[in-house]
Formats: C-alpha cells, sequence, structure tokens
C-alpha cells in the first residue's frame, strides 16, 4: 500500500501526475502551471514515453529503468495508462451507456441509487471527480487490485463485493445485489477508467497517500480549534454540512445520522487524517501533519450511525472489529462512543424524484 | 419540544414580516445600478439573494479600498457601520425572480468542464462544489454565480489575479483564481452568466 515513496524510481509509471506534483512542490507559480500544460490536449491513454517529454524536466526521472523494466522480455510490455481516458471518450454504445451510468451513480447515488442509500453524502464526497482524482482512492487504482483478501472480513473479496462495502458502511445503507444494475454499472466504470493500468500490479499511488505519525498523540482540544478555523466554514460549526440553494446538496455533514457509520474507513483516525492532508480544505489542502491527525480525531470523535456489525454490546462489538485507530467504544466528553448512535441502513430515506 | 416550535414560528414570522419590510432609506440609491429590487441591471451585478455576511464583507471592502472599485468606494465609504448592515441585510432578503422558460441552454464546452467537473490534475475544484450544483450558492459565504453578468464575474477573476480583491474567507478564492487562464475566465464567466439566476417557473422548489 505504502508504496509511493518508490514514485521516483518507477519510471515507466504515473509520470503525468508524480512529475507534475514533484514540481509544483519545487516551483509552484501559475506561470508554470500554464508552462506545463500547454500541450495538454494530447489524447488519452498517453504512453509513458510522450508524457515524459511533455513534463519536461521534472521527466529526468523517467529515464531511469523501473525494476520492472530491467526482468521485462525482450518484447516491450503495453503502455501504462498516466490518466484516465477523457469523458469525451466514453463510447456511444451499449457499454459507454452502462459506463455513465455508473458515473451518474457514484456522483449521486442518493439519486440514482437511492436504494441502498442511508445517508446523505455521494461515493464522490470521498473519492473526488466522480472517482478520477489520483489521492483520493481513484477508481481506476483500485479496479486491477481485486480479487483480494481483505482483513476486515477475512476472505477474498472481488470488485462487486468490494463496492458493496462501500454502500453497507460509507453510504451507510444497504449493499445493493451482486448482479443488479447499480454494482453492474459501477463496475463498468471503474473498468473503464482503468484502461491502460496493469492487471495485479500495484498502482504507485492508490488509496490515500500514508501521512507521517505526528509527532504528538492527536488532540481532541486541538483538533476542535482546527475545525473551527479550517473547516467549519463549509462543513458548519455543528459538522452538519450545508445544503446548496434550493436543496441541493453542498457541503456534505462530517459526523451525525447523515454521515459514514462507524464500520466505515473514514473512521479510522489514520485514513481519515491521510484524507484530509490530501485533501482538505478543499482546493487548498494545507494543514500540517500534526494538524491533520488533530483534527482527523475530533471529527471522529461525535456520534455517527452504528455499526452494521453491532450485536447489542457496543464493549464486544469494540473488541472484535475495532482494534484499530478508531473512537467506537472509547469514552469522548463524558460518553461512550457507540451508546448513542442512530441506527445503521436507515433506508430508504427520501424517495428519489 | 414546544420551545423549540414556539422559536421556529417566531423565526418564520420574523424574517416574512423582514422581507415586507420597506428597503433601508441607504438603499434607496443603490437602484440607478442595481436595480429597484437588486436584481441586476446589463453590466451592474445583482445583489438581491447574495449572502448578508457576504454583501457586508463586500462593503467594507470597497471603502477600505482591499476591493478596488472607483464606482463603488464612493458609495461604501458614504455609508455609516449601521447601513452596511441594514443594506447587507435587506438585499440578502431579496429573491431573484424566476428566469422565462425562454432563456437558452447554458454553452457547452471547457467552461462548462471547468464549473461542473473542474481540472482535478491540477487540483482545481469544481467551481460548482463551492458555488452549489447550478452556481446558485451555499450558505452566507459561497456566492452565487448563475446569471451574474459575464464581464462581471470575469473582472472578478481578473482582480484576484491583479491582486486588486482580498481573497475571500480562508484565502480560498484567490488561490483558484490564480491558477486559471485568461481563456478560463472567459468561458467559465460566459458560463455561468447564461445559467439562470432562479430555477424557471415551471421547475418545482
Ligand atoms: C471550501 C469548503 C470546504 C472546507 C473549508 C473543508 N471542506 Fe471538507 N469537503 C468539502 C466538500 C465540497 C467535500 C465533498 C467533496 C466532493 O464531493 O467532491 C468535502 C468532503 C469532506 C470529507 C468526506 C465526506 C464527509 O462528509 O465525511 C471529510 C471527512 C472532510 N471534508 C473533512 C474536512 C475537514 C476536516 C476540513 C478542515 C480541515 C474540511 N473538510 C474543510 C468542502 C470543504
Ligand atoms: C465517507 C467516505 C467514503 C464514501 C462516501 C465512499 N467511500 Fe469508498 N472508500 C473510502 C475509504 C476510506 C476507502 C479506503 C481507502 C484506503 O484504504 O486508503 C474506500 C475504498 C473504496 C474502494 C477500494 C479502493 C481500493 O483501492 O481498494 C472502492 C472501490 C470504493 N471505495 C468505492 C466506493 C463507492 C462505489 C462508493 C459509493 C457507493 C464509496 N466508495 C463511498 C471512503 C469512502
Ligand atoms: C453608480 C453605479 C453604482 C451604484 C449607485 C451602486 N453600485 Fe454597487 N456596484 C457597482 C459596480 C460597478 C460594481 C462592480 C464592482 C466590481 O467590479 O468590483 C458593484 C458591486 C457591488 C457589490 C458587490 C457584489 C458582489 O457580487 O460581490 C455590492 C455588495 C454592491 N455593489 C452594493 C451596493 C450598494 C449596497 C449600493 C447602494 C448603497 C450600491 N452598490 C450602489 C456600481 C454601483
Ligand atoms: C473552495 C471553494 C471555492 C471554489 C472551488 C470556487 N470558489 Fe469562487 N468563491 C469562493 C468564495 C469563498 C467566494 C467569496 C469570496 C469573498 O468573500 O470575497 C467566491 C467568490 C467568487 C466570485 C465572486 C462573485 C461575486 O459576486 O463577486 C467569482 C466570480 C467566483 N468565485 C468564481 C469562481 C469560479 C469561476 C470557480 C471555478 C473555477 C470558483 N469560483 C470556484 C469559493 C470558491
Amino acid at each position: 500500500m505504502n508504496k509511493s515513496v518508490l514514485m521516483v524510481v518507477a519510471g515507466c509509471a504515473v509520470l503525468g501526475s508524480a512529475a507534475w506534483l514533484f514540481a509544483m512542490g519545487l516551483t509552484g507559480g501559475p506561470e508554470d502551471y500554464a508552462e506545463r500544460y500547454a500541450g495538454q490536449s494530447a489524447p488519452p491513454a498517453q504512453t509513458a514515453g510522450k508524457s515524459a517529454g511533455e513534463a519536461g524536466k521534472a521527466g529526468e526521472a523517467a529515464s531511469q529503468p523501473s525494476p520492472a523494466a530491467k526482468d521485462a522480455p525482450a518484447k516491450p510490455a503495453a503502455p501504462v495508462a498516466t490518466s484516465a481516458p477523457p469523458r469525451s471518450a466514453i463510447p456511444d454504445n451499449e457499454f459507454g451507456k452502462l459506463v455513465r451510468q455508473g458515473e451518474q451513480i457514484f456522483a449521486n447515488p442518493g439519486q440514482f441509487a437511492s436504494d441502498w442509500v442511508g445517508n446523505d453524502l455521494s461515493c464522490q464526497n470521498c473519492h473526488f471527480d466522480a472517482g478520477r482524482y489520483d489521492q483520493t482512492a481513484s477508481l481506476r487504482s483500485a479496479w486491477p487490485m481485486y480479487p483480494a483478501y481483505r482483513g476486515k472480513n477475512k476472505h477474498v473479496n472481488d470488485f462487486a463485493e468490494r463496492l458493496q462495502g462501500c454502500f453497507t458502511y460509507s453510504m451507510n445503507g444497504k449493499a445493493p445485489p451482486r448482479d443488479g444494475e447499480v454494482i453492474q454499472a459501477l463496475q463498468a466504470y471503474a473498468f473503464w477508467l482503468a484502461k491502460g493500468m496493469p492487471t495485479g500490479e500495484q498502482p504507485e499511488v492508490r488509496g490515500y497517500p500514508k501521512v507521517a505519525d505526528p509527532a504528538e498523540p492527536p488532540s481532541y482540544a486541538r483538533g476542535e480549534t482546527v475545525f473551527q478555523e479550517h473547516c467549519a466554514l463549509c462543513h458548519g460549526d455543528d459538522g452538519q454540512g450545508q445544503k446548496a440553494a434550493g436543496g441541493a446538496p453542498g457541503f456534505p455533514p462530517l459526523w451525525g445520522a447523515g454521515s459514514y457509520n462507524w464500520g466505515a474507513g473514514m473512521h479510522r483516525v489514520n485514513t481519515a487524517a491521510a484524507f484530509i492532508k490530501a485533501a482538505m480544505p478543499l482546493g487548498k489542502p494545507d494543514l500540517t501533519d500534526q494538524q491533520a491527525w488533530d483534527v482527523a480525531l475530533f471529527i471522529n470523535s461525535h456520534e455517527r450511525p452504528q455499526d452494521p456489525r453491532f450485536n447489542g454490546s457496543v464493549k464486544e462489538t469494540a473488541e472484535r472489529f475495532h482494534q484499530h485507530q478508531g473512537e467506537y467504544g472509547k469514552t469522548v466528553n463524558g460518553q461512550v462512543l457507540g451508546e448513542h448512535s442512530p441506527p445503521s441502513g436507515t433506508v430508504p430515506r427520501s424517495p428519489s424524484p | 419540544m414546544a420551545r423549540l416550535s414556539v422559536t421556529l414560528g417566531l423565526c418564520l414570522l420574523f424574517s416574512c414580516a423582514f422581507a415586507q419590510q420597506p428597503p433601508p432609506p441607504a438603499a434607496g440609491s443603490c437602484a440607478a445600478c442595481h436595480g429597484q429590487e437588486g436584481q441586476g441591471t446589463a453590466a451592474f451585478p445583482h445583489l438581491a439573494g447574495l449572502g448578508e455576511a457576504y454583501i457586508r464583507r463586500q462593503l467594507d471592502a470597497f471603502a477600505s479600498g482591499e476591493r478596488a472599485n472607483a464606482t463603488m468606494k464612493p458609495v461604501a465609504s458614504g455609508l455609516s457601520e449601521t447601513q452596511r448592515q441594514a443594506v447587507a441585510a435587506y438585499f440578502s432578503s431579496l429573491k431573484m425572480a424566476p428566469a422565462d422558460s425562454a432563456s437558452a441552454e447554458p454553452p457547452d464546452g471547457p467552461g462548462r468542464e471547468l464549473a461542473v467537473h473542474g481540472r482535478w490534475d491540477q487540483e482545481l475544484p469544481a467551481c460548482v462544489q463551492c458555488h452549489g450544483p447550478d452556481g446558485r450558492g451555499i450558505g452566507e459565504d459561497f456566492p452565487p454565480l448563475a446569471g451574474q453578468p459575464a464581464g462581471y464575474l470575469e473582472d472578478q477573476l481578473k482582480a484576484w489575479r491583479a491582486g486588486q480583491r482580498p481573497a475571500g474567507p480562508q484565502g480560498l478564492m484567490g488561490h483558484i483564481a490564480e491558477r486559471l487562464d485568461a481563456d478560463d475566465l472567459k468561458a467559465v464567466a460566459q458560463y455561468f452568466a447564461a445559467l439562470p439566476a432562479a430555477p424557471k417557473e415551471s421547475g418545482h422548489e
């Protein structure tokens, strides 16, 4: 999972994003953007070579052979795609229709998969740009890595089951049937996005980029200050988010009945810290590692829908399923988290229009 | 519970009474450029329905010169603190009239692409993530863009790039504008200008 450190050596993949991040780290002015992206209307599935050329000075990394390239047979391997194909490349046929439906569901499951959604979130609240953005667990980095064993349910999951998991936990809903339209459409969408990704090879960037351990143990009090100064503007003083004018979804809730439940990955402090460090505040993610950890602890020290695996006892549920960095079952401000949770899987919500 | 509904009732009553209240005297002089009902005129932005905190912040910034504008500086400087707050509350309580159904569909193309999807390979969020799905704004601090004059919108983006407008809460908007180029500004301004400021009469709501 944490192979992102290998970014520099593994020249043959991810040049588009890696080189760009690298260059931005060094320079980062608007002129730089303009220059770097001047020739960027190139076709979707660029080969590593082409994009290395475009990336200019950061392309040095590309000339070093990757370990994979050394072992490779004489015949050149198929090029690894550096980015997902553009939306305009979705074909105009039955397959394309399913891909589009998958994107719609992913962007707006409350409307297009309402039977299976039990909160006010959408998949893209946590997987930006409808699952395309590399820094927030992109779909194209996930698709080639399944089936895979998951410690969470202790067996090998195929991609359909992985998708079902996000409905049960992150969406606080119910698992759509694996052969039904919702899962089929989402799979078609992920498959299409992952064009050019080598099957079974760990992508350079997957999941949320890990954030270094904090210098000091995360603190609720410091986290609250970070929250008020950097998050409340959008997510509200009470963390409940804000609707847009006319009632459309605006900023999503971070805790409470409308947010992800106690079984979701985002309730883990380390996972939330990684996401926040990479992506929040939206458009200007500039927190220090310590701030990201502190505020991750703070938002995950509030009640949210019950863990769907709850057996009637918070203590037992915590012992069985929460041997990780989370606050479920712990006492915060005099209350045991999980004791006052709204029920999980509260589907159906408001009927779809 | 009972107390809650009483409070709610009072709030409703208050806001209705408020909306029907005659404009504060200081708002009279705004009509020439911003329209009788704050609905804007060809080149001047509409004020109806903008957040109260947002309007107040702009008036303060015009007066201090941080938001550089030769027309609005004397206007805003001429208002006392109390008057600024009163006109902000007043215009914020007004609603834009629904668009007539004849209005054209917004143009498809790069402006729409940036507005609706952003450009995440440059870490640019979609405009609608902060300005609402149809550009009609979110809450007090994220102003609507839909239906504002294209020239006005473009000028604002240029102003940020030229350091002539404060970067806004948490510096968010300034940071975005810095990363747009001249073509982006034009295209995205035209896109939002073509969207209706209020939903069509026949629509839901
Ligand atoms: C400028 C507005 C803005 C600010 C400031 C902001 N967020 Fe967000 N946040 C968003 C938006 C918008 C999304 C959903 C993104 C999407 O759908 O593409 C989001 C999503 C999230 C999510 C995942 C979805 C959910 O509801 O759980 C978390 C967690 C989160 N933000 C935490 C934070 C934290 C912590 C901070 C402060 C450090 C913060 N945000 C600051 C706008 C903001
Ligand atoms: C509250 C945030 C949140 C929401 C909402 C959410 N997810 Fe996730 N998702 C996560 C987290 C956290 C992970 C684990 C990422 C990691 O381990 O770094 C994840 C992982 C995944 C993965 C596996 C990624 C991989 O590399 O193995 C897929 C696929 C996925 N989500 C799909 C979805 C779908 C489909 C939806 C909507 C039905 C959704 N997610 C909604 C937070 C969320
Ligand atoms: C002579 C014409 C004129 C008059 C009179 C006038 N304005 Fe303006 N107003 C403008 C112009 C031009 C702008 C655009 C400024 C810019 O480009 O930054 C503007 C912008 C504004 C804005 C910013 C809108 C936004 O979306 O950010 C506010 C608020 C405002 N005016 C309030 C008022 C108020 C209140 C009055 C009356 C007290 C008033 N104006 C009177 C010309 C006028
Ligand atoms: C991260 C949140 C965020 C995103 C994304 C965002 N904006 Fe903004 N925008 C703001 C905030 C906050 C303000 C108010 C600034 C202030 O108070 O002065 C604003 C104000 C504006 C204004 C001034 C409106 C007026 O009435 O004067 C324009 C124009 C604008 N944004 C355009 C855009 C465009 C175009 C995009 C997409 C390229 C965009 N914004 C994306 C947060 C955002």
